[in-house]
């Protein structure tokens, strides 16, 4: 980098561009990650979240511009990338035959990490799965799945994570337990870049947005400067109702403590705006 | 990176060996319908057979089977990798720091431990059917050389058909011509006794010559020529099979 008290970002894209056949699904995108910082990227179906997360995590190639990772180039330095990335994908990557444990050590062997079963053992722990470890992975309800994803991705503490709608199909709580981890790992660190079509899952863990539409990047800045874009909110006194997802974990118990934290600042927020 | 290719192939393989312990009807699927054939055609069409020897049936259509029962084995590859792929763990492997080249291998070297299994299970009922031979430990290691490199000439066409199927079901439909191939073959009768064409093609397709030279092999007749024939086509078959695997390998990862 040239500006050397400019530090570098855990992601750069450049003018990226993708098609498939005659769809141009990205027509130059472009954006700064900065290290150990949430960013999500928001878009609807099809607008070529997970093509750019595919082109970051060296799964597919652009047809133009640059990414780096770490100051890695995507196209010629994968090998550099992916000792620096995690991928979880869409669809819980896990083998359903194998059990939750042998999932882990799987993954810690091919880190080529010594002691894979001691970190196996460590992340059941902390993903609350401790229990289940010894079960296949095809019998975990889709909450549990995602926890076992989620937690292969962290094996290696790779500084950067890519999750790809990390919580679509997933129940409330599941999804809160998804977004503690996503904190934690911020506050570890790590550099997260999460695409997701959920605008409240935005707005709680991202330190910056950014909408991709129509194949590029039509607005990039935290929710504050996002907000700002339109005129200033009107102050109207609302009568506030409970929303289904509170009353849905009022009455099912949600018992861990951080999560009602998650919970409650959820209405606040909206109360605000 | 390359360093850890062996590594990376030997934990894969590790577990894609498990998904076939945990699974075994795949083995036993493997080996029961060339048993099955076998004992129809021993106990039930053998007797009508002329092969124009006097040693058991059984000897006569071992090879034929055993290649029947490879060539049923190797659709379980394309059907476990296609689900590689379709389950995003395919994505999870490639982008991660391993050698890529060991997800394919690792798929290639659990076909051959598990195909080699079946083999000897329908062995070890045609001895109970009484298949008899002499044959020498070289003779026993030329036969499981050439059953090898059929099964890895198979295997390399699994992984076409794995990585381009759109469906289960595709993954697996292109092995049914392969198992179908044995019967136009000199597997279960002479080619001689075919009509012209079809004996003609029986005669110069890829199984007659590997169905003889085994079958000469167990019999400790001379060879001939066939084994030579036999090696050209499964190392042709071999090469041009995973020279196009390796090529839609790339493509599906650009």
């Amino acid at each position: 980098m040239t500006i050397d008290n400019a530090p570098v970002p855990a992601i750069r894209v450049q003018g990226i561009e993708k098609s498939f056949g005659d769809v141009a699904v990205l027509r130059g995108v472009d954006l700064d990650v900065a290290p150990g910082s949430i960013f999500a990227l928001l878009g609807s179906n099809g607008a070529g979240k997970t093509t750019l997360v595919r082109i970051l995590s060296t799964l597919l190639k652009a047809d133009a511009g640059r990414a780096t990772v770490r100051g890695f180039d995507v196209a010629s330095e994968p090998g550099d990338v992916r000792e620096s990335i995690s991928l979880t994908g869409q669809f819980a990557a896990v083998d359903e035959v194998l059990t939750g444990r042998e999932n882990l050590v799987l993954v810690a062997r091919l880190r080529h990490l010594t002691d894979a079963g001691a970190i196996a053992d460590e992340l059941l722990e902390r993903f609350s799965l401790a229990e289940a470890g010894a079960r296949k992975a095809g019998t975990y309800s889709g909450g549990m799945r995602r926890r076992l994803d989620i937690a292969m991705s962290l094996i290696g503490h790779p500084p950067v994570i890519f999750l790809d709608e990390p919580t679509t199909g997933l129940d409330p709580q599941a999804r809160i337990e998804v977004w503690q981890t996503v904190k934690r790992l911020a506050e570890g660190g790590t550099t997260v870049l999460l695409t997701t079509q959920y605008l409240d899952e935005a707005e709680h863990l991202a330190d910056r947005i950014a909408i991709l539409h129509g194949g590029t990047i039509i607005q990039n800045g935290t929710l504050a400067e996002l907000k700002r874009l339109l005129p200033a909110a009107q102050v109207e006194y609302v009568e506030k109702q409970p929303s289904l997802e509170e009353v849905f974990l009022a009455l099912v118990g949600d018992t861990d403590a951080p999560s009602d934290d998650i919970a409650s600042s959820a209405p606040a927020r909206k109360a605000a705006s | 990176m390359t360093s850890y290719a062996l590594a990376d192939t030997g934990v894969l393989t590790g577990r894609s060996l498990r998904h076939v312990l945990r699974s075994p009807d795949t083995i036993i699927t493997t080996a029961v319908t060339p048993i099955a054939l076998m004992l129809l055609f021993f106990y039930v069409l053998g007797g009508a057979i002329s092969t124009g020897s006097d040693e058991s049936y059984v000897n006569y259509m071992l090879p034929g089977i055993l290649l029947i029962a490879i060539a049923s084995g190797v659709a379980y590859t394309s059907y476990r990798l296609f689900l590689d792929l379709q389950g995003g763990i395919f994505d999870r492997f490639q982008s991660m720091p391993i050698a890529r080249s060991s997800v394919l291998w690792a798929h290639v070297l659990t076909s051959l431990v598990a195909n080699l299994v079946s083999v000897a299970i329908v062995i070890g009922v045609a001895l109970i059917m009484g298949f008899r031979t002499g044959a020498s430990v070289g003779a026993w290691l030329a036969v499981a050389g050439i059953l090898v490199l059929f099964t890895l000439a198979l295997t390399w066409l699994a992984v076409i058909a794995g990585l381009s199927a759109k469906s289960v079901d595709g993954a697996s439909a292109f092995s049914y011509p392969l198992i179908f191939l044995p019967f136009i073959s000199s597997a279960f009768v002479p080619t001689a006794s075919m009509p012209g064409p079809v004996a003609w093609f029986a005669e110069y397709q890829p199984v007659t010559s590997i169905v003889d030279t085994i079958r000469a092999l167990f019999a400790q007749q001379p060879i001939g020529s066939d084994i030579w024939v036999a090696l050209a086509w499964l190392v042709g078959i071999l090469v041009v099979a995973y020279g196009f695997a390796i090529v839609i390998y790339r493509r599906k990862l650009s």
